[in-house]
């Protein structure tokens, strides 16, 4: 390449009046060994852009996503624990069960023991009418 | 739009946002998680992204912004990186080791630029965008786009020229 236009090129380029196609073909004469020795100066940066655009990024790109589905499902296993819970503390379990019906035979037991007693009492009425009158016969001192 | 689609439209200057990312924040962890972030507030706004001139053009200010920010905190939390893995000293003689040291120089160069200049650098240089890209994504008038690359040019020239006539030799 003309060594008198890239001189002309290099002098617009540190104005920021060169095009991109200037850039390119400078960037193209710097990348070569033989390079003027008035020029050898500005190597390292043209060399560098070009090396610098070949980096890359090597980490996989992740996007985050269904979040708010995952949210929906979770009020719905909430809802549904929370249902059975109360299902489940509200229905009398075996044991109260058993405990109601042997408290009801006991209180049947009792009563019948009540009958009988009363029964008793029945009975000792007579024995009171008697008393009563047998004091209305007998004379006070005979009591 | 849908995340395949989604993908499809980014791909091809997903690398172009990474470099960017990383001329700016430096350590390449840092980029690869801010492109994510941008990504995704992207995807989030993708209902907007028909109405965009150019997704390209708004993604790459909204990695700039992002990564803009990002210095900020950084600078106010104190944790300001210093890199200090740069064999610039005593350059060999041989070309090979002269082209790869010739990089590590540059990227110290560059990294001492205004964050302005660095990013019109990047974008014009090393990315190959027109002006009026350019100036669409930095929200720049092109001419003011112009003045801040002349002047990051200059920037890197007279460091270049300086470990030319002492360091090289």
């Amino acid at each position: 390449m003309e060594l008198a236009k890239i001189e002309k090129w290099i002098e617009k380029y540190f104005e920021g009046t060169t095009t991109v196609e200037e850039e390119k073909a400078l960037r193209t004469y710097f990348s070569q060994d033989e390079v003027a020795s008035h020029l050898r100066a500005y190597q390292p940066m043209f060399r560098y852009f070009t090396v610098a655009r070949e980096e890359k990024s090597t980490k996989e790109l992740r996007m985050r996503t269904g979040r708010k589905k995952n949210y929906a499902w979770l009020s719905v296993a909430a809802t549904v624990a929370i249902a059975l819970g109360i299902w489940f503390s509200t229905r009398p379990s075996v044991e109260e069960k058993e405990a109601l019906v042997a408290y009801q035979e006991t209180v049947q037991a009792l009563y019948m023991i009540g009958e009988n007693l009363n029964k008793g009492t029945d009975k000792i009425e007579y024995l009171n009418e008697f008393e009563e009158t047998k004091n209305k016969i007998l004379p006070p001192e005979n009591r | 739009m849908k995340q395949a689609e989604f993908l499809h439209t980014v791909m091809p200057f997903k690398d172009k946002l990474f470099r960017l990312a990383k001329r700016l924040l430096v350590s390449t962890e840092e980029a690869e998680d801010a492109i994510q972030e941008v990504l995704l507030k992207l995807w989030a706004n993708k209902g907007k992204i028909a109405t965009y001139r150019s997704v390209e053009a708004f993604a790459v200010t909204t990695t700039k912004n992002y990564c803009l920010d990002r210095l900020k905190s950084r600078q106010a939390g104190n944790l300001k990186l210093v890199h200090s893995n740069y064999s610039d000293e005593n350059a060999s003689l041989q070309r090979q080791v002269e082209a790869r040291d010739s990089v590590a120089l540059m990227q110290k160069i560059m990294e001492h630029l205004p964050e302005q200049q660095k990013i019109v650098l990047q974008l014009r240089d090393v990315e190959q965008y027109e002006f009026e890209e350019i100036s669409d994504m930095m929200d720049m008038n092109p001419t003011a786009v112009r003045v801040a690359l002349s002047r990051a040019r200059k920037a890197v020239r007279e460091a270049l020229i300086k470990k030319h006539s002492y360091g090289v030799g």
